[in-house]
């Protein structure tokens, strides 16, 4: 009999407490997040059935989609149609229930995805639950956690737990190490580009490899946000040394003996050799080169001195169509290299690359630089703890002095919220998704890292970031 | 959760791939129009030449006749990927669909759909754009019927395609069940895994915040 397993069987079994068939579980949920654009939802629909909050010490909530990032915002600012309303439900149900709450103004605030590992609510192991697709990111701390509609969030409050089907389980090894200027977006947007956006439908992702070894977990909650472009659910990186190190002392994480004795069972998480996998993948990442997106999927993606493609020589007439759509949204012809490409704004935010390390990976590119006259650059820095963090390092200055805008922490400039700013522009974004109207009306969005867009910010154009980094 | 068991219907075919949640129920639409149940925000940024005043574009297709009365929608692979909003589903219920025909569907659209009354059926590429195709061909009056209980896509032709809806979900919403109060009559099996787990995982269960006795 094989006794080797793999993480994601190792978390799902200990989280089974019934079987109901048909590889479904009835799983015990350790964590549910919420925020204010599902979660209001959620909890407005447990209040109107009269239910009770099976476990409030698990449920957590913040308001992050809605509130404006704008400087100098009040509780209940808001661009979004309905926003004051979420926020107010939201702030209100929050307390009532008497769940651990992270209001507009308090210094943990941020957003939802950002600041669960930051405090240790996310923890190695754990499963983790939130009405938002981007809630796999925290599978970077070693935690199964994927996104959820808001009636299972409201059967989450319930009941602390859900009925899950069992997914296949895939590995993408990320070998090799990663040349400068070249980072851990760029390697996930390779693999979607690789793989398609629906190359991880119906699995678990694990990733694994020497890169992701040697990865910080901020670069490993970049790759894991990003599983869910693929249509993966979910994605983890089991917890190792890195990953302890940098939940020690965090507020939610256990300490003293509790420590201790977590420790000892998260280094039995970690898949044994010889497991099996469904699916496997190997990116070598030496050959990866700053990525850009040209349309309006994260799989419409090339290195940066690639080109537009040209549809006429796609061969299935889905893709082919799909293409010709996408080009006509973003306004590009066939045959454009992506490199010179004219934008009109630049954003640097979002829960995939607004931590402390992206902030710093921008401001080694926009320091002692400026972004061209009366060009829109906006940085929204992820949590109220990072931007006091980029604060007290001096980050904001460079920032400011290259020209952004430095905002208060939020989903906003991603999310919709916000938006009017960008409306119709070409905008060039840490953000995950490049949809139509994703960053507002008719917005054009390229994906690119945090570098990547600081060096086409201060060109005005699409601009190879390894060309402004010191040797 | 509402009841399904079988549907005949007229069959949009809206062939695309990779149709996100954000094109199903744009972002501005969210935290707007849950009254109608989401209706006027399907597909809000296609559908109109201008989304706040609602002008209808003449050319998208739902604003045509006979495919404005579509049960069941026809899509390539992919569909509702992307974001979790459940207002994806719920507009699509609303609009008059129960049943979305598709390859494959981003996974969590997939089970946000069972749980409001819309089935999501996968089907082999093949099938789909040959049924896409019927449809096209007959202007619309082609009929197709999606039958939950025989699991089962009966085409204009009299064709069959067996489909298989994971049984868990598939129960439920043949029965239009509660789920909650489904959950809740395990609540003993649910105390007591949780009783031994805690004891094993502590920190799963109680998250101090720094600075509180333990």
């Amino acid at each position: 009999m094989r006794t080797e397993r793999t993480f994601f069987e190792k978390v799902w079994n200990s989280h089974a407490i019934a079987d109901l068939g048909d590889q479904t579980s009835l799983l015990q949920i350790d964590r549910l997040f919420l925020h204010e654009l599902s979660g209001s939802a959620a909890l407005k629909s447990l209040e109107d059935e009269g239910r009770r909050v099976a476990s409030p010490d698990q449920v957590f909530s913040v308001i992050d989609h809605a509130i404006s990032v704008r400087p100098g915002r009040g509780p209940e600012d808001s661009e979004r149609v309905g926003g004051i309303e979420a926020i107010r439900t939201s702030r209100t149900l929050s307390k009532a229930l008497n769940l651990t709450f992270f209001d507009v103004g308090d210094p943990r605030q941020g957003i939802v995805h950002v600041i669960s590992p930051e405090l240790g609510v996310a923890l190695p192991g754990l499963t983790l639950v939130c009405g938002d697709s981007h809630t796999c990111t925290v599978g970077g701390i070693g935690a199964l956690a994927w996104g959820i509609g808001s009636t299972e969030a409201k059967h989450v409050l319930a009941t602390q737990t859900l009925p899950q089907r069992r997914p296949d389980t895939m590995r993408i090894r990320f070998e090799g190490s990663i040349p400068l200027g070249v980072y851990p977006k760029d390697l996930i947007l390779h693999l979607i580009g690789t793989i398609g956006a629906n190359g991880g439908i119906g699995y678990a992702v694990e990733f694994a490899g020497s890169a992701i070894r040697s990865m910080p977990i901020e670069g490993r909650l970049t790759i894991c946000n990003m599983a869910i472009e693929f249509s993966a659910k979910y994605g983890f990186v089991p917890p190792d040394d890195v990953t302890y190190a940098y939940l020690a002392g965090r507020e939610f994480a256990p300490s003293g003996a509790d420590w201790d004795r977590a420790l000892a069972y998260w280094r039995m998480l970690a898949t044994d050799d010889g497991a099996d996998f469904d699916k496997e993948v190997v990116i070598d990442c030496t050959e990866i080169r700053p990525q850009v997106t040209w349309g309006t999927s994260p799989q419409q993606v090339a290195a940066i001195d690639g080109r537009v493609p040209d549809p006429s020589a796609i061969e299935d007439s889905g893709m082919r169509e799909l293409t010709e759509n996408a080009l006509r949204y973003i306004g590009l012809a066939p045959g454009t290299p992506l490199e010179g490409i004219p934008l009109q704004a630049a954003y640097i935010g979002s829960c995939t690359n607004a931590r402390l390390s992206d902030l710093r990976e921008a401001a080694a590119v926009l320091q002692g630089r400026k972004v061209p006259e009366g060009f829109p650059a906006y940085c929204t820095p992820g949590s109220g703890q990072v931007k006091a963090q980029a604060e007290a390092e001096g980050i904001d200055r460079i920032f400011r002095d290259a020209g952004f805008e430095w905002q208060e922490s939020g989903c906003a400039y991603c999310g919709g919220g916000g938006a009017d700013r960008l409306a119709g522009k070409r905008v060039i974004s840490t953000t995950n998704r490049n949809f139509e109207g994703r960053q507002g009306p008719k917005t054009a969005t390229h994906l690119a890292s945090p570098a990547t867009v600081a060096a086409s910010a201060l060109s005005g154009c699409i601009a190879d970031p390894r060309k402004l980094l010191v040797h | 959760m509402e009841s399904f068991t079988s549907i005949t219907g007229t069959a949009v075919p809206f062939m695309r791939i990779n149709i996100d949640t954000d094109q199903i129920t744009p972002g501005p639409e969210i935290l707007r129009g849950r009254a109608d149940g989401y209706r006027s925000s399907l597909f809000a940024r296609w559908r109109y030449l201008d989304m706040d005043k609602r002008t209808p574009d003449p050319d998208f297709i739902l604003n045509r006749e006979p495919w404005k009365h579509a049960a069941i929608l026809l899509a390539d692979r992919n569909f509702g990927c992307g974001s979790s909003r459940e207002s994806a589903p719920q507009a699509l219920r609303a609009f008059g669909f129960r049943s979305v025909i598709a390859p494959s569907f981003g996974g969590i659209f997939f089970s946000n759909s069972f749980r409001n009354g819309l089935l999501p059926v996968e089907l082999p590429i093949e099938d789909v754009r040959h049924l896409a195709d019927q449809v096209e061909a007959s202007g619309g009056k082609a009929r197709l019927t999606v039958d939950l209980e025989a699991q089962k896509v009966t085409g204009p032709d009299r064709e069959t395609y067996v489909f298989r809806a994971p049984s868990v979900l598939r129960e439920m919403l043949l029965a239009g069940v509660d789920e909650i109060d489904l959950t809740l009559s395990r609540a003993a099996e649910i105390a007591a895994f949780r009783n031994q787990d805690q004891a094993e995982r502590p920190w799963a269960y109680r998250p101090r915040r720094a600075g509180q006795a333990h």
